[in-house]
């Protein structure tokens, strides 16, 4: 008994570490899918320094996901992997070009322009595969004892690329609305006019993906339609129609960081909504939480210091997060 | 271009691949971390200008470092999911939760710290910036700490049991923990980690030297990086040798590979210095030997028996030639350093530390030999381990991941192209960067970088921020 809960409350922590990632990766990986709209130096300089003190941190939460998969579900991380064989290789060389451009376009003026693309790319090559690799999961992956079953393109579908190309105009959203909050001036301008047509898209393409899913598979469908789950659940669709409300009328408003949290509340709702369609299951269509878990002495062993450290690195990260708070000063810095 | 290769070989040559310019960065950045912290709390207790140029010099180019390490890390934690499912999927209870601790415990730290520590001096203070500073280098170690615990594990399985469907499920964490080679892996590579950087550093202050480009600063650097050296490098081989013994007792067939032992010794092994190795008829050629004192070193007795590669079936053996050269390129380095630990102690003495060119030349073509010798040790670490990935245990061919050998070899070319072209270029700038002189380092014309990119104006109202 007490294991199975085991294997819930890390099925929590685990999905909580790769919303937190998806949410603060999401607007650092932002930032880069925006990179190319301004060609104006001073403005990319101040759009790279927004994140730079804390992008780091953010994608450590990436590795807390997959290692904590690893630790706690090894199963699935073992089924997963190679199921994602292709998109995830991508990601993982996207995420090398955007992460050393933090520090190299800094290190050279002839190349600055190869940097700030390897930035623009990498960012915007990691946002899709990431949103390919969500879909090919939610679609389901083949398990046959104890390993992947099928071929290394199964993951290509137009569910993914959907889910692809919505991942990807979620994160400019979450990247614009964080500039917003960040910057000042004409920049700042610039990226409430973005914001606009960035929260309609990733309005359109969460409802297309959103009224893809259930027909995916029997399972979703019932979950979601049959009565009464559909009183219960009707409440997260509701409660995203508000957050993209409370969007609208905030960018309307010019308000500085309400925008970036309501797009941060459509977020964790369409997480929460992906939770919903999963559950019990890990790897749909047919991987359960229970059956994947690591045997309880794992998942004893790695929650005590979970427990502890969970919150100590939350205060920390909140800590740098208000080190670095308010305004960016484009005035300042560089020499 | 690579049709005639298995997608065994592929994976295990891709893996080989990225960890290898994987471990570069951290055996730098371990090193260049703590050598940070001592500088900014140097800079604290005394106030002299010199360490605060020598800290915001090696600070730009630990940032550099440390990002070609983040991404290669990265890379490296999804690896064992998606090239060697079957091994994660066995060892994961035993494993994963010790890189979860990892992770919280090491990687978060640095990188919740890193912000700071570039960036917010002004905006944190002296002292919380020093703090800041020693918890980044804290993090580097504890990630060593965990990941050669990790490591030492799949050599020296200890504390587990077997389930039903295969997985090795935790009996004693403790004994999980401190297996019996992590002791010696651990303080081995932290020394090997600080000797790299004392290269590193000592030769750009020879660079300075010998362009005739050296202020206090470089002069204070060099003479840094001498002692750390004339006092590590002994350390490192007493460290090495404990590290052997502890390896004959638990994997023997590595060291006689690593010694060229094909055959047994009942009354006291030679010590082969050098010699070619015929894996076919199963000797060494040309050898060149002292007898006994393999037995004297590794039994601490001249005539002590050592059995030799005679006594391991054949598809037992590790890939007998590669271990042998790699450890002697590895001890061969070590006593090279050890050469110009000495020659610095003995310029000193003499009181031609700063003039003798044939030192700081010396010194200069030695840089890069920290890594070349924390390579070699790892080639004989890991070639030696084979054929098992969890030694005497699981093997290499029954790890491997269900992927088509099309995919990994279309992965492994993207690997090697990008990362030549990365890490080539982070190379050039980092050398670009040592190579001028840290007085002159704010005079160069490139801008100095995200360094500073919120200043000392008086911080606005805090905000509402998105850490949680
Ligand atoms: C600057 C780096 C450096 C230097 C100078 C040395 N080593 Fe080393 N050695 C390493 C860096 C290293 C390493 C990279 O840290 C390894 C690889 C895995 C490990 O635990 O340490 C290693 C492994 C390693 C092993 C393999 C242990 C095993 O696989 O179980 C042995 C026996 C030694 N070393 C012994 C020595 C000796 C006798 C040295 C004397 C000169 C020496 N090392 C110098
Ligand atoms: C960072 C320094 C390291 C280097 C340079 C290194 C190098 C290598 C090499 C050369 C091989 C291939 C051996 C062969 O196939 O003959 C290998 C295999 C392997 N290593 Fe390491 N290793 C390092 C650290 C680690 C660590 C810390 C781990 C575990 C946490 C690890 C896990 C493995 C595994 C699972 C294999 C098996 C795959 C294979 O045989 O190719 N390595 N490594
Ligand atoms: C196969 C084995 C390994 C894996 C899976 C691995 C994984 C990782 C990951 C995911 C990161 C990035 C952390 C971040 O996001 O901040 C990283 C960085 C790091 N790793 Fe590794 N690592 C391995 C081998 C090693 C070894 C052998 C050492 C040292 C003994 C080491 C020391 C470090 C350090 C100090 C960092 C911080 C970044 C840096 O210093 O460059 N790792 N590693």
């Amino acid at each position: 008994m007490f294991g199975l809960e085991l294997s819930f409350i890390w099925a929590g922590i685990i999905a909580f570490a790769v919303l937190v990632y998806v949410i603060l990766d999401g607007f650092d990986l932002g930032v880069g899918i925006l990179f190319p709209v301004t060609t104006d130096e001073e403005e990319r300089d101040v759009m790279m320094n927004s994140v730079a003190p804390v992008w780091d941190g953010n994608e450590t939460w990436l590795v807390m996901g997959g290692g904590g998969l690893f630790a706690v579900f090894p199963l699935a991380y073992a089924v997963v992997m190679p199921a994602l064989y292709m998109p995830i290789t991508l990601m993982l060389l996207a995420l090398v070009f955007r992460g050393v451009a933090f520090e190299y376009r800094w290190r050279t003026e002839r190349w600055k322009r190869v940097w700030d693309m390897a930035f623009a790319g990498g960012s915007l090559v990691a946002a899709f595969t990431q949103g390919i690799a969500l879909g090919a999961l939610v679609q389901g992956i083949e398990v046959a004892d104890r390993a992947y079953a099928g071929g290394w393109w199964d993951w290509l579908t137009p569910f993914s690329i959907l889910t692809g190309i919505a991942l990807t105009v979620g994160y400019a959203l979450l990247g614009a609305t964080w500039l917003v909050m960040k910057l000042e001036g004409r920049i700042q301008r610039h990226m409430q006019r973005l914001a606009l047509p960035l929260a309609v898209g990733t309005v359109c393409f969460m409802g297309a993906v959103s009224f893809a899913t259930p027909f995916l598979n029997e399972e979703y469908f019932h979950r979601w339609f049959d009565w009464p789950n559909v009183l219960f659940v009707s409440v997260v669709p509701t409660l995203v129609a508000i957050c993209i409300g409370g969007l609208f009328y905030r960018l309307r408003r010019m308000n500085d960081h309400l925008p970036f949290l309501s797009a941060m509340g459509m977020f964790i709702l369409g997480f929460i909504g992906i939770g919903i369609s999963f559950y019990p299951n890990i790897v749909p269509p047919s991987l359960t939480i229970v059956e994947a878990a690591a045997p309880d002495s794992s998942l004893k062993f790695a929650l005590v210091g979970t427990v502890i450290l969970i919150p100590l690195i939350l205060a920390y990260t909140a800590y740098a997060y208000w080190v670095f708070r308010g305004k960016i000063d484009p005035a300042e810095g560089y020499h | 271009m690579l049709d005639g290769f298995s997608a065994e070989h592929l994976a295990r040559f891709q893996f080989a691949f990225t960890v290898s310019f994987h471990i570069i960065f951290p055996a730098f950045s371990i090193g260049l971390a703590s050598y940070l912290a001592v500088l900014n709390g140097l800079w604290l207790r005394t106030r002299d200008e010199v360490y605060l140029s020598l800290f915001n010099y090696w600070k730009k180019i630990f940032a550099v470092a440390f990002g070609m390490g983040v991404v290669s890390g990265i890379v490296m934690s999804y690896q064992f999911g998606t090239n060697w499912s079957v091994f994660s999927d066995k060892t994961g209870p035993i494993l994963g939760p010790l890189m979860a601790y990892e992770v919280l415990s090491a990687f978060f730290l640095e990188a919740g710290f890193l912000g700071i520590m570039l960036f917010g001096r002004e905006r944190v203070g002296d002292k919380l910036h020093f703090f800041a500073t020693a918890m980044v280098a804290f993090g580097t170690l504890m990630s060593a700490t965990w990941i050669l615990s990790v490591n030492s594990w799949m050599q020296t399985p200890a504390g587990y049991s077997m389930n039903e469907v295969g997985q090795f499920v935790p009996e004693n964490w403790w004994e999980i923990v401190f297996n019996p080679s992590f002791p010696y892996r651990l303080t081995h590579m932290v020394l090997a980690a600080y000797l790299t950087t004392a290269l590193v550093v000592g030769g750009a202050g020879a660079w300075h030297f010998l362009r005739g480009t050296a202020g206090p600063a470089s002069k204070k650097m060099f003479s840094m990086a001498m002692w750390m050296l004339a006092v590590v490098t002994p350390l490192q081989i007493v460290a090495g040798d404990f590290h052997g013994i502890n390896t004959y007792e638990y994997q023997p067939q590595k060291v006689m590979a690593m010694e060229g032992h094909f055959d047994s010794y009942p009354e006291g092994a030679p010590l082969i210095l050098f010699g070619i190795v015929n894996e076919e008829e199963k000797r060494v050629d040309y050898a060149v030997e002292i007898p006994k004192l393999s037995s004297l070193i590794l039994k601490h007795d001249l005539n002590a028996p050592m059995d030799g590669l005679d006594t391991i079936p054949d598809e037992l053996e590790p890939p007998i030639t590669i271990v042998f050269w790699s450890f002697r390129v590895m001890v061969g380095l070590g006593f090279a350093m050890l050469g110009l630990g000495l020659w610095s102690l003995w310029a000193r003495y003499r009181r031609t530390f700063y003039e003798s060119i044939w030192l700081h030349r010396a010194a200069f073509v030695m840089g890069p030999t920290g890594f070349v010798a924390v390579l070699a040790g790892w080639v004989t670490t890991e070639v030696g381990r084979q054929p098992f990935t969890v030694y005497g245990l699981l093997r290499t061919s029954d790890s491997l991941a269900p992927i088509a050998a099309p995919a990994v070899a279309a992965s492994l070319i993207a690997f090697i192209v990008v990362y030549f072209f990365i890490f080539g270029a982070g190379t050039f700038y980092l050398l670009r960067m040592m190579g001028v002189p840290p007085k002159d380092a704010d005079k160069i014309k490139l801008r100095e970088g995200p360094l500073r990119s919120t200043g000392i104006h008086p911080a606005p109202p805090p905000r509402t921020t998105p850490a949680e």
